[in-house]
């Protein structure tokens, strides 16, 4: 392929016909709370992981919702199950019991 | 809504296109990169349609390129502008119409300036008789030449000699219709159909016979932009919107893509071959890229001219295979040759795209 010095920029677009809503659809249906959210970002504030790698719930949360699914396994190895976000939630969320769900998803819908 | 209505809104949606006596214009990208296209406009028009045009070799860029990408000051830009009006003017011309939808955006602008600020109209008409000791007339009527071929549009029809029909199969051929961004965006009023229906080349393609394709990003520029190309490291600005384009229009199977503004027709045309280089797809399913002509040029072969005389050789993306379709003949040897039968040379052959 050639090199002309430039590349091609890869849309930024939210594409709801193909993406992939079957692990919103999962949590949703084991941890209803996940609906909740209201992405006010206390959770990645006081994540113990995203203090030592890039690691953001909030962003992840909001990537399942619009079914931007891509890399999902690899970043939600980063989350140690410390429970600091449930404390902080403002509305209450069990956002471990979503991470757990995130995982089983992950299991039973995709090998991602 | 009642017919009637449907009427008197569409109403407002035209523009006043004169019948006659043109001062035509040419374009810097247009005349540069489809040479034939502004010829078979002037051929259309004055052998077939009898009307006078008439264009003076006095007249320059109108500094559309330099000005969008913040190179040439609004005041240089306007009184370059008035030396247009001013040539126009001498010749004994009112109607203006311009090749190339950038000038046709920038002339509309510099009109709708003068008309809210008579004082910069003063200001710039003495900087020309201070140049060049030139006065001119304001335009009577401002035009596109795209307007000018939708007017006459039922005209050629009657002239023509082919349909936008698919020979084989018998069925209309798919087209994509784009209208350049400078034509009705900025000032929606001036183009026909307005920025929401810009009806100009729908127009032309179903007095035709062809198909338009109502496809998600229709509206969307080309991606030309003047700045997100003029610098190297932007392009990829430039070509991904392109990309956006072909993406969305690919699943309708457009047989050709027709623009009404020069730099549309280039980078539609172009960035197709280098998209291919850089990813190794096409979008259509040979590999040979979805044509795209002027609609100079697709009326040029309504109209029955040969095909290498309204120089579709220029084309990056092969048309043959939309030729074929249309069923034109013409013969592959004589496609590079020029005018005095002499070859002109071949293009080197593209890594991917099949020409």
């Amino acid at each position: 392929m050639k090199d002309w010095g430039y590349s091609i920029l890869k849309g930024r677009q939210i594409d709801f016909e193909n993406n992939d809503f079957s692990i919103a659809e999962y949590i949703t249906k084991h941890e209803p709370s996940f609906r909740w959210c209201i992405g006010c970002g206390s959770c990645t504030a006081t994540c113990s992981a995203a203090r030592l790698t890039d690691f953001n719930p909030r962003k992840l949360k909001l990537l399942i919702q619009r079914g931007e699914i891509k890399g999902l396994a690899d970043e939600i190895a980063k989350c140690m199950l410390c429970g600091k976000c449930q404390l902080v939630c403002p509305r209450g969320i069990n956002t471990r019991n979503v991470i757990q769900n995130i995982k089983r998803a992950l299991n039973t819908c995709h090998a991602l | 809504m009642e017919t009637e209505g449907k009427k008197r809104v569409w109403e407002e949606y035209q523009k006043e296109i004169a019948d006659d006596h043109y001062f035509y214009v040419r374009s810097c990208i247009r005349q540069t990169f489809f040479p034939g296209s502004e010829t078979t406009f002037l051929k259309i028009l004055q052998n077939d349609l009898k009307k006078d045009v008439f264009e003076d070799a006095r007249h320059t860029t109108c500094t559309g390129i330099g000005y969008h990408t913040d190179i040439v000051p609004l005041e240089t830009t306007m009184t370059v502008i008035a030396r247009h009006f001013a040539l126009m003017t001498e010749a004994g011309y009112v109607n203006i119409i311009p090749s190339c939808v950038t000038s046709f955006g920038l002339y509309t602008e510099v009109l709708d300036t003068w008309r809210h600020f008579p004082e910069i109209e003063a200001k710039i008409r003495e900087y020309l008789w201070k140049a060049t000791k030139r006065e001119f007339k304001v335009p009577e009527n401002l035009v596109h030449t795209s307007d000018i071929i939708y007017k006459f549009r039922n005209r050629i029809k009657d002239l023509s000699k082919v349909s936008l029909i698919n020979k084989k199969t018998g069925l209309p051929l798919n087209v994509v219709e784009h209208i350049g961004c400078h034509y009705s965006k900025m000032f929606p009023q001036s183009g026909v159909g307005g920025a929401e229906f810009p009806a100009v080349l729908t127009g032309m393609i179903e007095a035709w016979g062809g198909t338009v394709i109502d496809y998600p990003e229709r509206r969307h520029c080309c991606g030309f932009g003047f700045r997100q190309y003029l610098v190297k490291a932007n392009r990829g600005y430039s070509v991904s919107n392109s990309k956006k384009k072909f993406e969305s229009m690919q699943p309708y199977q457009p047989d050709f893509m027709v623009a009404n503004c020069p730099g549309c027709s280039m980078f539609l045309d172009r960035w197709q071959y280098t998209i291919a280089e850089m990813e190794g797809i096409t979008y259509d399913s040979n590999g040979t890229g979805i044509p795209v002509l002027t609609y100079e040029e697709m009326a040029g072969l309504v109209m029955g001219y040969s095909p290498w005389d309204i120089g579709l050789q220029m084309h990056q993306v092969s048309v043959e295979p939309l030729l074929d379709k249309l069923g034109i003949e013409y013969k592959k040897e004589d496609k590079y040759l020029g005018s005095n039968g002499q070859n002109i040379g071949e293009p080197q052959k593209p890594m991917f795209l099949i020409v």
